[in-house]
């Protein structure tokens, strides 16, 4: 069929409405149903986590104590960082953009496991069930990063349920790692050798990598907090002969790396959603593939920056600021060459350009604030304060969040075979943009005055900073708002999408949308470079001829 | 006081300075690369915009001059950075020999203080001005942390161990004392102040003692004998324990045929757990102190056993 229209399949069956019946969602082994599965489970999470903060951040409005006590209000902000880190972040590009698109883009039918891609779903809510319970039956209030001897020690609350929760749900990381692994190597078309793959693909590879490493040991750091806090084994309590700083380097030596789980998958989108929207390829492909691995590889070496206050060695100190200013260097030249890539480039701004670009104008202040984090000197005045919080932040969810809401946006027709409105798409980015800015901006000024996070009452001077942010996060839970009120709008009311809307390479564009259960009707023969703007499609030779297809 | 128009805190001691013009550093280049590469975002999103359709850009050609040189540049830009701030992080870990010692209990959530003269306070710390200050911290519970913001300095205090923080304040007046490491329900109120005061009047805070107090050599001194240390640990040749005079500082050779310089650390560790590192010559039969003296008089003791060592 080499170029023959996908449109053609699109009035046809495909992976939505083949099956309709709750157990044929529940027990499927397609994999771009589980991905859909995970997309409204993670929704369900990410309400619950902003709800928090909107919470906290009104209380923080004023300088007492006034909508929450001291008691609950540590178990809000644990709640917000437990849930959107272990049930958010963590899982959100891989799970669900990762799971729809990784065999999609390689020309595979489904995964090499498509029954651990299901069971790594339902293991994944299982953890999130025990979180959620905990929070519910009373909450946490260790905080996300279950310092201990605090948390196996002192707190008075559902530690042991939470990380319970946390301890499984790295289990299904750890099934959709392998998973992209083993598909990755063995499943890609003929013709689609690794210089070919999409950048997407590299960031899932590289991401995958890092869980399969770093999952096992926060893994053991949380079955140890559980028998020191259940059965007062000493092994970070001093009081027990323990040391407290062991569950540092064991507890960052995992969560370190998983900030890169949270932002390599970003930075694939990102790559993407540039080369379509400057119709070209992008520049330095090699660099950005290889530098994801890079991120990967030093990302595990650097976990000790988290700790230069915490009485680990000058030497040690030293050694670990040392190694951190290496992992700027590739994810600089990320930066060089997307900027480099609309040079010479068509360059147009639909809505996931415009999310793309709000990812790079938050992930520049993210990225540069770590300088101020990575010094050792600098570091000692900002280490927890506001000024740690706005920048992983500015990585977190202005990396992390705007990547993942641009691949939604530019994968959704993909997805649903629907568009949303452009207008209301373009107007929530850029509202989305300010409230973000206006909600974590001031907290910078916040930390260089020396306010501490995780702070429930705090001095009066601190205050008009702590009003700009607590309005700015209105503004971006606003934002939100009106993003799911058009999509949801769209399933029901969109356009038809057809094929490929955006006139995009990449073998996810010549299936029909949304594609059919197994993905492709033959397996396509990758003929072109990735990114073959020149080209009508990978399988073909003809010459482009996109002035025919619909563009928004 | 309008925290919006004030790029910097208050600096109170001439570290903060050193520390701030590294910040303004860091702040300056990441000004210039973000005001450079919003720049070429806008700049070529507006130059090269899609006019049409059809429009056919050339790819990109395949070399890696641009990012051999733009990585390099970088890294011997962070490179500056690095050795800089690692510079100044070699003086805030090594305190003047002569430097005035307070002693530093963190507890859930206070912060319990006593100076050399013996004088106690909590959450609120006198010192004097132009005098390097020393804290030896430890805690009783949880991990806290130190953080006086004026003076740019912190770190976490530790339950079972002790740490330091040093400064030396340039200026008087009232600063603010906070805890950064998160420590339970009222971890926002374990707050409290700094008083830089001039010499005369902290020799007059001084002064006013009230009653009970001794300074932790002194009450190091007399639990030494009340505890009955003193029995064991003597100059005579038939003692069953090592003396300690000039044992702070020092190298001590163990049982088991190493060495370990004996630090506060080691200290503590010899109190509480006795048999950890046995000194060669002696056999194991001091008994621990653990549960039998508390975080202050554990601090009075080292304090004591320091005053016996010639620098």
């Amino acid at each position: 069929m080499s170029n023959a229209p996908a449109t053609t399949h699109a009035a046809g069956k495909h992976y939505l409405n083949e099956r309709i019946t709750v157990s044929s969602w529940l027990l499927t082994l397609d994999h771009k149903r589980i991905a859909i599965l995970y997309l409204v489970s993670l929704i369900a999470f990410f309400l619950i986590g902003g709800l928090a903060a909107l919470v906290f951040r009104l209380e923080l409005m004023t300088p007492e104590a006034d909508v929450l006590r001291s008691e609950t209000y540590n178990k809000f902000f644990t709640t917000h960082g437990i849930v959107m880190i272990f049930f958010f972040l963590i899982p959100s590009i891989p799970a669900v953009l990762g799971n729809f698109l990784v065999p999609v883009m390689i020309g595979a039918r489904d995964f090499a496991f498509p029954k651990i891609n299901l069971a790594s779903w339902y293991v994944f809510m299982a953890g999130g069930v025990l979180a959620l319970i905990a929070t519910i039956a009373g909450g946490v209030e260790s905080g996300w990063t279950f310092y201990t001897p605090y948390s196996t020690m002192y707190a008075n609350s559902n530690v042991i349920l939470a990380v319970c929760g946390a301890f499984i749900a790295g289990f299904s990381s750890i099934m959709t790692g392998l998973n992209f692994i083993v598909t990755i190597h063995k499943m890609r078309a003929p013709g689609l050798t690794w210089f070919r793959l999409p950048l997407f693909i590299w960031a899932m590879y590289a991401t995958a990598l890092v869980i399969l490493l770093g999952t096992p040991v926060v893994a053991i750091t949380l079955v140890m907090i559980f028998v020191e806090r259940l059965f007062g084994f000493g092994i970070f309590d001093p009081a027990l002969g323990g040391d407290p700083v062991l569950f540092q380097h064991l507890f960052w030596f995992y969560s370190h790396p998983a900030v890169y789980i949270m932002i390599l998958p970003a930075m694939g989108v990102v790559s993407e959603i540039i080369s379509c929207f400057s119709k070209r390829r992008l520049y330095g492909y090699k660099v950005i593939a290889f530098s994801s691995l890079a991120i990967a590889v030093i990302g595990f070496f650097v976990w000790g920056h988290h700790m230069f206050v915490s009485s680990q060695s000058t030497f040690a100190g030293l050694t670990f600021s040392f190694l951190t200013f290496f992992v700027a260097v590739p994810t600089a030249l990320k930066m060089l060459n997307w900027i480099m890539t609309l040079k010479n480039g068509s360059v147009s701004l639909a809505s996931p350009m415009l999310y793309a670009f709000g990812f790079l104008g938050l992930f520049v202040i993210g990225g540069l604030t770590g300088l101020f984090l990575s010094t050792l000197a600098t570091d000692i005045h900002l280490h927890d304060t506001y000024f740690v919080v706005a920048h992983f932040h500015y990585v977190m969810v202005g990396g992390g969040v705007m990547g993942f809401l641009g691949g939604l946006h530019f994968w959704w027709p993909k997805m649903t075979g629907k568009t949303y409105p452009e207008g209301w798409a373009i107007f929530a980015a850029i509202v989305i943009f300010i409230g973000f800015n206006l909600t974590f901006f001031p907290q910078f000024q916040l930390g260089v005055h020396g306010m501490p996070r995780r702070y429930h009452v705090y001095p009066e001077e601190f205050q008009v900073l702590h009003i700009a942010s607590s309005t700015g996060a209105m503004v971006l839970g606003f934002g939100y708002v009106v993003m799911a009120a058009y999509l949801l709008w769209s399933l029901k009311f969109g356009k038809v999408a057809g094929a490929n809307p955006w006139a995009a390479r990449g073998l996810e564009w010549e299936t029909s949308s949304p594609p059919p259960t197994h993905n492709f009707h033959e397996t396509p023969v990758v003929r072109h470079p990735v990114y073959a703007y020149e080209f009508a499609s990978e399988t073909s030779d003809e010459p482009d001829t996109s002035s025919e297809k619909g563009h928004v | 006081m309008n925290l919006l128009l004030q790029l910097l805190p208050e600096q109170a001691t001439e570290y903060a300075k050193q520390v701030d013009a590294l910040y303004l550093f860091i702040l300056a280049v990441s000004a210039i690369f973000t005001v450079l590469f919003i720049g070429l975002l806008v700049g070529f999103t507006l130059r090269y915009r899609r006019r049409s359709n059809d429009e056919k850009p050339q790819p990109p050609h395949e070399h890696y001059t641009l990012e051999i040189l733009g990585g390099g540049f970088l890294l011997a830009l962070l490179m500056v950075m690095f050795f800089w701030g690692a510079k100044i992080y070699f003086k805030a870990q090594r305190p003047p020999p002569d430097a005035m010692e307070v002693l530093v209990t963190g507890k859930q959530w206070m912060w319990k203080l006593q100076h050399p003269s013996g004088k106690k306070e909590i959450n609120t710390l006198h010192v004097p001005i132009g005098k390097a200050v020393r804290l030896s911290m430890t805690s009783e519970d949880v991990i806290h942390s130190f953080f006086i913001p004026a003076f740019r300095v912190k770190n976490d205090v530790l339950p079972g161990r002790y740490t330091q923080v040093w400064f030396k304040p340039e200026k008087e007046g009232t600063y603010h004392l906070f805890c950064a490491e998160y420590c339970g329900n009222e971890h926002s109120r374990m707050i409290g102040y700094v008083r830089v005061l001039s010499q005369e009047a902290y020799d007059r805070w001084t002064a006013n003692l009230g009653d009970v107090n001794e300074s932790p050599v002194q009450a190091g001194t007399r639990l030494f004998a009340e505890l009955g240390c003193i029995a064991c640990h003597r100059p005579d040749a038939g003692a069953l324990g090592p003396h300690l005079e000039n044992v702070f500082g020092h190298e001590v050779g163990l049982s088991d045929g190493t060495t370990v310089v004996a630090d506060e650390n080691y200290l503590r560790e010899s109190i509480l757990n006795p048999q950890a590192k046995l000194v060669a010559g002696f056999a194991p039969i001091m008994p621990t102190f653990q549960g039998t003296v508390n975080e202050e008089q554990l601090g009075q003791l080292i304090a004591y056993i320091k005053s016996l060592s010639t620098p």
